[in-house]
């Protein structure tokens, strides 16, 4: 079972919280968008940075993260 | 499961050979449209292979399953937005076999005790057949709003809740919560009528046409470099020049197989069989069986950036990846066009299409991504020719030079 990061696309305004929360799993486009280092769609959340990353989801302005355990 | 009728259309007649919207011709041609239990129905459809004929290709025995698994009772939706501006199957399907489209919805919404079935037509296609079809049937044509991607399957879910034709997030996917709040079922208009006709005739006899791997039949839409631009009805699996001669292809350079989110075939490949595993080099698929003939005398880069600029303006402008992404892939992709000599632009344009890929609500900018990336690759010499300062297709120079 793993974790992995969701974003909403639709929501997603490129504030950057989570990309300053989650360097590791994040870094910025050209446009300021969140994009995962790992080229996945949703990128699994490496072990050790689960709290980091609900405080992303948690500090979201426009709510456009989640987390959710997958099969992969 | 049903038998086999006496009537079974012909090969490549399956689907074109209809009667118009005459029910007593319609049910003369193909016989009563079965009742059929969800598990008979289900058992049919998994065993004939059908796949979506509206561009994802997924087994549609998949998602019936998915959606008959929900606690409540599902909604049924055919699709018949038809964005694509090259494709015009669905029209065609609609106007000489409206009966066979609304069988395959009706079979499949009785078998799942659906709240709703619906058909759901876009604005380019003459709702007139089809809704004359649908008297006195037990379930709604609905037009609703066009555009490209208005056929995205939450964009079409969100428009029959009375929302805009936009794309929401796929987190929830439709087939647990769609229209209404409801598992909904959202097939293909030409999928619906194969659907109709596997109840009818069985699993075995759609797969007498076809390969094993992609049985039956599909609608193929030919348009651009072709004397006779039209719908053709073949196997799956069928040769690409096959498929095409009934068009008569004029000075064919390259096919672009799927449409605006598809992918180039180059002419010296046209025996290539039109099936996942032969296409997937190109990284094309059959989709929803768009084949678009560019002549050797047309400017591929040009062709390209005009498409993608047009693809930019179709976005729906909620993903930023997208909304900032397409615009820009278009403006470097219409610099190479028009001769702009910089060495770096086919590596951005390679760098930017990547970006956007994977990173939206819908298939948007990944089909978007994917046709730029496939026009890079195929038309690889084009390119090289334009940096030098050369058109091949105008054969002349170019005359924007150096960027500076």
């Amino acid at each position: 079972m793993t974790t992995r990061l969701h974003v909403d696309w639709t929501r997603c305004d490129g504030h950057g919280s989570c990309v300053e929360l989650l360097p590791r799993l994040l870094g910025v486009d050209d446009f300021g968008f969140p994009v995962p280092h790992s080229g996945e769609r949703d990128p699994v959340v490496p072990r050790g940075e689960e709290d980091a990353a609900r405080h992303a989801v948690r500090n979201c302005p426009l709510m456009a993260l989640r987390m959710y355990d997958a099969a992969s | 499961m049903s038998t086999p009728v006496a009537t079974t259309p012909a090969l490549s007649r399956r689907l074109l050979g209809g009667a118009g919207t005459d029910r007593a011709a319609h049910l003369a041609r193909y016989g009563a449209p079965p009742h059929l239990r969800l598990d008979d129905l289900l058992q049919a459809v998994t065993e004939s292979g059908l796949t979506g004929r509206g561009g994802g290709g997924f087994p549609t025995a998949t998602k019936v399953r998915a959606v008959a698994a929900g606690s409540r009772k599902p909604v049924v939706v055919g699709n018949a937005m038809e964005g694509e501006p090259l494709s015009s199957k669905d029209a065609v399907l609609l106007t000489h076999n409206p009966h066979l489209v609304l069988d395959g919805l009706e079979v499949l919404a009785r078998a799942m005790h659906a709240k709703r079935a619906i058909l759901a037509v876009g604005p380019e296609i003459d709702a007139g057949p089809v809704t004359a079809a649908a008297r006195g049937r037990r379930l709604d044509v609905v037009p609703l709003e066009g555009g490209f991607i208005a056929g995205q399957e939450t964009a079409l879910v969100n428009q029959l809740d009375g929302g805009a034709a936009m794309p929401r997030d796929p987190f929830t996917r439709v087939t647990e919560s769609g229209v209404g709040g409801r598992p909904t079922l959202v097939l293909n208009a030409e999928t619906l009528a194969q659907v109709a006709l596997v109840a009818r005739y069985g699993a075995a006899w759609f797969r007498s046409a076809g390969t094993g791997d992609d049985p039956g039949t599909s609608l193929f839409t030919i348009t651009g470099s072709v004397a006779s631009p039209g719908v053709v009805e073949a196997e799956r699996g069928s040769v690409l020049r096959e498929v095409l001669a009934p068009a008569e292809p004029l000075r064919p350079a390259a096919v672009l197989v799927g449409g605006y989110h598809g992918a180039w075939v180059p002419v010296a490949d046209l025996d290539v069989r039109l099936t996942g595993a032969e296409l997937a080099p190109y990284h094309a698929t059959v989709g929803a069986g768009i084949l678009h003939v560019l002549d050797g005398g047309t400017c591929p880069l040009d062709f390209a950036a005009d498409v993608v600029a047009y693809l930019a303006g179709e976005s729906a402008r909620q993903c930023g990846p997208c909304l900032n992404g397409l615009p820009r892939l278009a403006t470097d992709l219409k610099r190479l066009a028009v001769g702009v000599r910089d060495p770096d632009l086919p590596s951005e344009v390679r760098r930017m299409s990547a970006l956007v890929t994977g990173r939206g609500a819908c298939a948007h900018p990944d089909g978007s991504a994917r046709f730029v990336a496939s026009t890079l690759d195929v038309f690889r010499g084009h390119v090289s020719a334009h940096l030098g300062g050369w058109c091949p297709s105008g054969r002349q120079p170019l005359r924007v030079g150096r960027a500076s």
